[in-house]
Order: C-alpha cells, then structure tokens, then sequence
C-alpha cells in the first residue's frame, strides 16, 4: 500500500517527536541511578582495596560490587537488607562504621571513663599540698644541758 | 639545741590505680604484639593440620550431590584447595591446568579440588566458571573465613593438603602448566604408598 508524501513525513515527524517523549520515561524508569548505588556504597569497603571506599574504587572487584548493589536496589531490597548482604557474604569488614552494636561503644565509653576517672584521681593526689617539712626541735634532755653548762663553768673557772 | 628536718611521708596514686595502669599497657602491648605477629606470619605453612571448615558449594558445583562440603570428610584424600575470583586475571591463567589436572584426577577418587571463591559476586563468578569450563566442587568464601584461616595474601593460591589433613604445599600465583600440579598431587599419593 503506497503512502503519500505528506503522511510520510508526517508519521516520521510522529516518531521523531515520540523519540523525544519516550527519553525522559526511560530515565525515570527502575533503574537504579549511580548517586542511588554510591549512596550505599560509600559506607562499604571492599577487603581486596582496603582504605579506598566502595564508591570510588576503580578496580574490577568493587566495579562488580557496585553493579550487585544495582541489581539489589533494582529487584527492591532496602539498604539496609543490602548491607546484611554484603555483610554475610564478605564479613562485617566492610562496613566503613560497625553496626550500632551496644558493645561497638560500651567498650570504648568504659574505658574512656575509666581513664578519666584514674586521671583526675592522678591529678587530685599530685596537686594536694603535702606537708613538706616539720621543723623538729632536738628535744635533749635538760638535766644533760645543765650538768654540761656547769661543767663548763667550773673549767672557766679553773682556768682563771 | 639542733634543728633536723624530716621529710613527711608524700602522698602517691594508690596501689590499685598503679596496677590497673600497669595491666592495661601491659594488655595493650600484648595485643599489639600478637597482631604484629600474626600480620607477619604469612601463609599457611606446609606441616599445619588444617582445621575443619564447612564450604558450602555453587548449585552446579556440588560434590557428590552435597551442597556443601566439610573439610573432615575429606580425610584419606589428597585435597587441592584453589582461591580464586573473577576479577583476578592471573587465575584465568591457569583456570584449563587445573580443569585439565580435575579431569585427570577425579576418576582416581583419591583427589578433590575445592575451588574457593574470594570477594566476589556470585553472577560474576558463575560467567568465570562456565567460560572456562570448571566443573570442580567450588563455593563462595563466605564471610572469608577460609581466606583468613589459611591468611592468603592475594588470589590466586593453592593448598596441597595430604590425606592425613596436613599442608604439604603451597602455591603462590599461577600454575604456569599441569605437569606443576601433577608433580605435587602425585608426590602426596606416593606418599601414601
């Protein structure tokens, strides 16, 4: 069946214009955005890159890690499911923080107290006065002084 | 008449405080020290009795039918433990020897490889083993337990293990050729012998 000029353009006009309608939809689709995958990521780190966050390490193994929180995020699963996952898979060594785990920071609290408390104990000793010197008079009995004095009187005599 | 000082009996930190400040730095230099040598110990040695681990195995990658594989019920046969990932392109290096030397060995049934994944996504490490054909037991290192235990420094490594559960050998890097992995396996089967 032929066609007319004027409807063809008028179909390719058509398409081209629904090209224009359809780009924005697609981006809106399910798929995950990168911010959406570096969100996560950049509170994991991969053992093999150790001190280089997940969401900008450029090896293969984290390019596959982020690509797997894509999926994850695409098929649902909340971050926090995804962060079990990770954390079950490869160890809880990949949280950049630990979970809030009452132990994670009672331990260091305590020992942050206890420190405290030992120094101002330290302190609250070392700065109290001490008394330094007692002044002790030689308390030699008087009876001793006297019999010397007389003797020493009685030899000035002589001497005379 | 005569003056002296005596000097007053100064007040210290208690005891107790001295001791418990003596104890923790003595506890800190401890565990500072059994880190420092643990991180200096390298791999596991040849002569290590290998504790019982639990695998657990990639559906398609099973022993025996099991899903997961225990090292326990490995005793009496010599056992190749390979860690590897999908990422690492020097295991790709020796991916066909070790089929190669699994196709060789298997029919024997005095030989088991375990392929041990390391840090890797389980889609990725599935394209791995079909592109290069491995049908060997093989499993992910989950939590890398297995890693740590035997303190791998990198992928790939591979562990002889004799059939009494001792370490024997230690590969670091790629087999360049199957005759390198035969020449080990053969060496603990005539052990036996």
């Amino acid at each position: 069946m032929a066609i007319s000029r004027t409807t063809f353009y008028f179909l390719l006009l058509t398409l081209f214009l629904a090209g224009f309608w359809i780009t924005p939809v697609s981006a809106q689709g399910p798929t995950p955005t990168d911010d959406d995958v570096n969100r996560i990521a950049k509170q994991m780190y991969c053992p093999v890159c150790e001190n280089t966050p997940l969401d900008v390490c450029p090896t293969e193994a984290c390019r596959q890690w982020r690509d797997l929180i894509r999926t994850m995020l695409a098929e649902g699963k909340s971050e926090e499911e995804i962060k079990q996952y990770f954390v079950a898979q490869y160890g809880i060594r990949v949280l950049a923080e630990p979970p809030n785990r009452f132990a994670t920071y009672l331990i260091p609290t305590v020992a942050i107290l206890l420190g405290a408390l030992l120094l101002f104990r330290g302190f609250q000793m070392w700065m109290k006065p001490t008394k330094t010197e007692v002044t002790a008079v030689d308390t030699e009995p008087k009876s001793i002084q006297d019999s010397y004095i007389a003797r020493l009187e009685e030899e000035v005599k002589k001497q005379k | 008449m005569t003056e002296t000082s005596i000097p007053a009996p100064r007040r210290g930190v208690p005891i107790w405080i001295q001791i418990i400040i003596w104890v923790v730095l003595v506890g800190f230099l401890v565990i500072v020290a059994l880190q420092l040598q643990r991180a200096q110990q390298g791999t596991a040695q040849p002569g290590q009795v290998i504790d019982n681990f639990t695998l657990p195995l990639f559906s398609g990658h099973e022993l025996n039918g099991k899903s997961e594989v225990r090292m326990a019920d490995l005793r009496g046969k010599v056992v190749v433990i390979n860690f590897w990932a999908s990422w690492c392109k020097p295991c790709e290096q020796e991916a066909a020897e070790l089929q190669q030397a699994w196709m060789e060995y298997e029919p024997t049934g005095q030989v088991v490889f375990l392929g041990v994944d390391y840090v890797d996504t389980e889609p990725e490490a599935r394209v791995y083993l079909k592109k290069f054909g491995i049908t060997y037991p093989n499993g992910p290192d989950l939590a890398t337990r297995i890693s740590q235990y035997f303190r791998i420094k990198g992928v790939p490594e591979t562990y002889f293990i004799d059939q009494a559960g001792v370490l024997q050998y230690v590969q670091i890097g790629p087999f360049s050729s199957v005759e390198q992995i035969r020449t080990q396996i053969d060496a603990l089967l005539k052990q036996r012998d």
